[in-house]
């Protein structure tokens, strides 16, 4: 089938995609956008988190015939240029990135929450990071990222 | 070029600066910022021109015999290239970290479900999947051996040709008949623990590309890269040389990497296709793809004087193998000679088995058979302080192994046993308030909101875990670093090349920071690993820091020293006492003797180094021996609030204390500590695969929980720096410390609130709720 969608704020036109590819198979293995990661498929790790019209939702669930016409934003999408974002950035600093499989996903919904509420509590940043697997860091660091970000975006 | 020498040196002095990051600071990763956006290339994200997806297909039978095997439907299907079966392996058929007793691919029978029968490459990985499909393979089931104790017992027939038990211990230590006598309080115990998975979340991925001189060339993603190339080499009917290995990006491994996954399969595909071939497993095939922590059965006895000191230990630990041996054999090893945990015991008679059956294979994972006997001898600890009628913490106090002592295998401990220090750091920890009544997401249940409080009990409960570090039983463990000092584009830069994995832990920062705090070099390159550079062992055993880290630190050395004899030789002056400082040559008082660059820009310096560990020997018939290099401790303190009408629990906080000997990196270590405390707290309460009759139940995330992060706690760290007589700047090894001890703290704590005996873990809702109906 062809699909025509915005990706990262380009358009992006693909023919012979199999119907029953993913928006993730799609990002990934047609469009060169590997951040988005395969961990899971089936919507319990967080890990191919991306915006879809923007709602962020796990890519691996989304079926490509669905963002026909929608615009998606994936972790490529977020930083300008070479500049990190600002949560990237804490990731970094706070030391939440080991292995860092999980992080684009974990960037994303940072970047969800935050854009929802500024400065969020603990209990929230665990509640809305509770989609999310990471399996190197035990979550302390990412807590921690998720505050210093949260600084760093209100000073900015 | 720049003015005078006289200029060029009040240039340098003006310009010298203390050397950013050296060993003992937390620098951000170099490969960060590329993770965070989404650039660093994982395994799983290589992509070549004309590139064919590799599937295999898989046993879905724990044990049967193969009557038949059909390709033909597959091989004609439009799109696909290749169909491959054991008939196309071109060398040895099977392969193995230590006993190469598994099929490449399946002949004649399987042994366990998952295990890989076929092979196809096609454009497409839809393509693949359907291709397997139409493969027809004709199995005739067969009764699986299921049962360790079956094994040991040897009532089944063989499913290898030396019989169904892979290793077995017996250690005998002091005289424990006699021992027994002394004891005023004996407690006896039985516990188990179920199948713990790596759940590392980048799947077994890589690219194999075919080489024009017939060889082949592999990006992927393991832990080590030449034990890969050896076991494939073998297989492949090629030389060594010829197989040449890259660590493309890792996502995460935690022993779950050491054995080979698609490292033979892909290869053997490109090289039959001639075209690059990509394979990436899903997570279910994950699940079957690769080995798990052995699920474990360990009876013990233990003996105290009144006044709680032990008088013996006996024990008796079965840890199922599965299928092939994988690294049962030392896994076993570990479990038995730290059977006794980190304290003092005359008297001990130790028995362990590794066994197979047709149940899932089973090696390494963090912790690597200590966290099953840590869980036995502290559960078995706490159990005989109740009986003592005397505080858990008090009575591991008065058993600690002094620095000197003998472990049951007659080995002498030459390292600091901080046990009473570790502990004494979690006691001095405030304890968590009592409740929060208006956080209902802190309670058991969380925002599922099943209790307002009723029925919830706190416990507290502490636990001590050791473990050796590196090889042991003789194995010659080492490392290989190549350092090449070089003035690119007017700056000193040092290039460092080793094969040790970059898995998530922070070796590569590590590699840097040894490197500019040994050379005084700021600007330092850690070149991605391969097979071009010796072996550096595996990234697992906490060994990395130590060896890697050691054969940089070596090879720098030696750089330096050249450094310095070149120095003494243009100037003409003595160096003797001179060391590199920031990118000068300096006295030992610190005055200036030349710059670096101007010694080194014509002729880069370039040397290769290894760095070995202390000697080990195996076991003899007794047990005894010295098989381990060094040893490492950690502690854990868990708070927990348990709703014991549910059998939910929520832990509030965990406590850890480690001993590390030297934090070359905080930050980095820090994060080993939480990461590695967590995987104990998924093993203590919900982490377990579910195996019926040889076949996984919960092959995915949804079903084998991992962690999250309202399921894990804030963590308080207390890291203690005892410097560890032979370790580089003093280092301990690391990483699985914190996994051992983390496990048995959780369950005492859910015992301590519960009152329940709890022999198993995960610990799951239903036994505490049954638990509570028969009291």
């Amino acid at each position: 089938m062809r699909l025509e969608c915005t990706v990262n704020d380009e358009a992006r036109s693909l023919d012979g995609v199999w119907e029953g590819e993913s928006l993730l198979y799609v990002l990934r293995e047609r469009l060169g956008l590997p951040g988005s990661k395969n961990a899971c498929e089936q919507g319990e790790c967080g890990s191919c988190s991306v915006y879809v019209d923007g709602i962020l939702a796990c890519s691996c669930l989304v079926s490509a015939g669905q963002v026909h016409g929608a615009r998606v934003i994936t972790v490529e999408g977020l930083a300008e240029g070479d500049e990190l974002h600002p949560i990237q950035r804490a990731f970094v600093e706070a030391g939440a990135v080991q292995c860092g499989f999980c992080t684009p996903g974990f960037v994303m919904v940072t970047h969800d929450l935050l854009a929802r509420e500024a400065s969020p509590t603990e209990p929230e940043i665990r509640e809305a990071l509770a989609g999310n697997l990471c399996r190197c860091t035990g979550y302390q660091k990412i807590v921690d990222a998720v505050q210093l970000a949260a600084k760093m975006l209100e000073e900015e | 070029m720049r003015g005078t020498t006289a200029d060029l040196d009040t240039a340098v002095r003006e310009l010298a600066r203390p050397v950013s990051y050296p060993v003992g600071t937390s620098p951000d990763r170099p490969d960060g910022p590329p993770k965070t956006k989404g650039e660093f290339a994982y395994s799983s994200d290589l992509w070549a021109q004309d590139m064919l997806w590799g599937r295999a297909l898989r046993s879905p039978h724990p044990y049967a015999r193969i009557r038949s095997l059909d390709i033909a439907a597959a091989l004609a299907q439009p799109g696909v290239h290749a169909v491959l079966t054991h008939e196309d392996v071109p060398g040895r058929k099977t392969y193995g970290l230590l006993i190469p007793d598994q099929p490449v691919l399946a002949h004649d029978v399987v042994r366990f479900q998952g295990e890989p029968v076929a092979l196809v490459a096609a454009d497409h990985p839809e393509t693949a999947r359907r291709a397997l499909d139409l493969i027809k393979v004709d199995y005739e089931p067969l009764e699986p051996v299921t049962d360790p104790e079956v094994s040991i017992a040897g009532t089944a027939p063989p499913l290898h040709p030396e019989g169904n038990i892979v290793a077995q211990l017996h250690i005998r230590h002091g005289d424990v008949a006699a021992a027994s006598e002394r004891a005023d309080v004996t407690v006896t115990g039985t516990y188990e623990l179920g199948m713990q998975d790596q759940a590392f979340l980048g799947p077994e991925s890589g690219l194999a590309l075919p080489s024009q001189d017939g060889g082949v060339e592999l990006f992927i993603a393991t832990q080590w890269l030449h034990a890969d190339r050896e076991q494939m080499a073998a297989s492949l009917g090629l030389s060594p040389e010829k197989v040449r290995l890259t660590s493309a990006g890792i996502g995460g491994a935690f022993g779950g990497r050491e054995d080979l996954s698609i490292q033979i399969h892909a290869c053997l595909l490109a090289l039959h296709t001639g075209r690059p071939i990509k394979m990436s497993y899903g997570r279910e095939e994950s699940f079957f793809g690769h080995v798990h922590r052995h699920p474990g059965r360990l009876e013990y006895e233990h003996g105290a004087t009144r006044d709680g000191i032990l008088t013996h230990v006996k024990a008796r630990v079965v840890l199922d193998g599965g299928a092939y041996a994988s690294t049962s054999r030392e896994v076993i090893v570990v479990a038995a000679t730290t059977a006794a945990g980190p304290y003092a015991v005359d008297h001990a008679e130790i028995d362990a088995y590794s066994t197979y059956t047709n149940n899932p294979p089973c090696g390494a994972m963090r912790g690597f058979g200590a966290v099953q006997s840590c869980f036995g001898y502290e559960s078995q600890m706490d159990k005989l302080a109740a009986a003592l009628d005397m505080d858990p913490v008090e009575l591991r106090r008065r058993n600690v192994l002094p620095t000197g002592g003998k472990t049951p295998t007659g080995q002498v401990v030459d390292v600091p046993v901080p046990v009473r220090e570790l502990l004494d750091q979690l006691e001095a920890m405030p304890l968590p308030p009592a409740e929060n009544p208006d956080e209902e997401r802190m309670r058991p249940g969380g925002v599922a909101n099943t209790t307002h409080g009723e029925g919830v009990r706190r416990g507290v409960g502490y636990a001590v875990g050791f473990k050796n570090i590196g090889f042991s039983s003789g194995a010659d463990d080492y490392s290989t670093a190549r350092v090449r000092l070089s003035v690119s584009r007017g700056e000193l830069t040092a290039e460092v090349h080793t094969a040790g994995l970059e898995v998530g832990q922070g070796l590569v920062v590590v590699q840097a920071q040894i490197a500019r705090t040994e050379l005084g070099v700021d600007h330092v390159l850690v070149l991605p690993a391969d097979t071009q550079i010796g072996n550096a062992g595996s990234s697992s055993a906490s060994r990395q820091s130590w060896l890697t880290g050691g054969a940089v630190q070596t090879t720098c050395a030696a750089v330096a020293a050249e450094v310095l004899e070149r120095t003494a030789q243009r100037l003409g002056v003595n160096t003797d006492r001179c060391r590199l400082d920031a990118g000068q040559i300096v006295t030992a008082a610190g005055d200036f003797v030349a710059s670096m660059v101007d010694i080194v820009a014509d002729e880069p310096i370039e040397l290769i180094r290894e760095y070995h560990a202390r000697k080990t020997t195996p076991l003899d018939a007794n047990g005894q021996g010295d098989p381990h290099w060094a040893f490492a401790f950690a502690a854990h303190r868990a708070v927990v609030d348990v709703d014991v009408e549910l059998g939910l629990v929520r832990v509030i906080e965990l406590a850890v204390a480690q001993d590390v000997g030297k934090a070359l990196n905080p930050k980095a270590l820090e994060g080993q500590i939480e990461g590695g405390s967590a995987q104990g707290l998924g093993l203590a309460l919900m982490e377990e695969i579910q195996v019926e009759d040889g076949c996984v139940r919960n092959p995915s995330f949804t079903d084998y929980l991992v962690p999250t992060i309202l399921d894990v706690p804030p963590m308080r760290l207390a890291i203690l720096e005892l410097p560890t007589p032979h370790g580089p700047y003093g280092l301990n090894g690391a990483g699985e410390p914190p996994t051992i001890s983390s496990t048995p703290a959780v369950v005492a704590a859910v015992r301590a609130a519960t009152g329940m005996p709890l022999p198993r873990v995960p610990v799951r809702p239903t036994d505490i709720v049954e638990a509570s109906l028969l009291t």
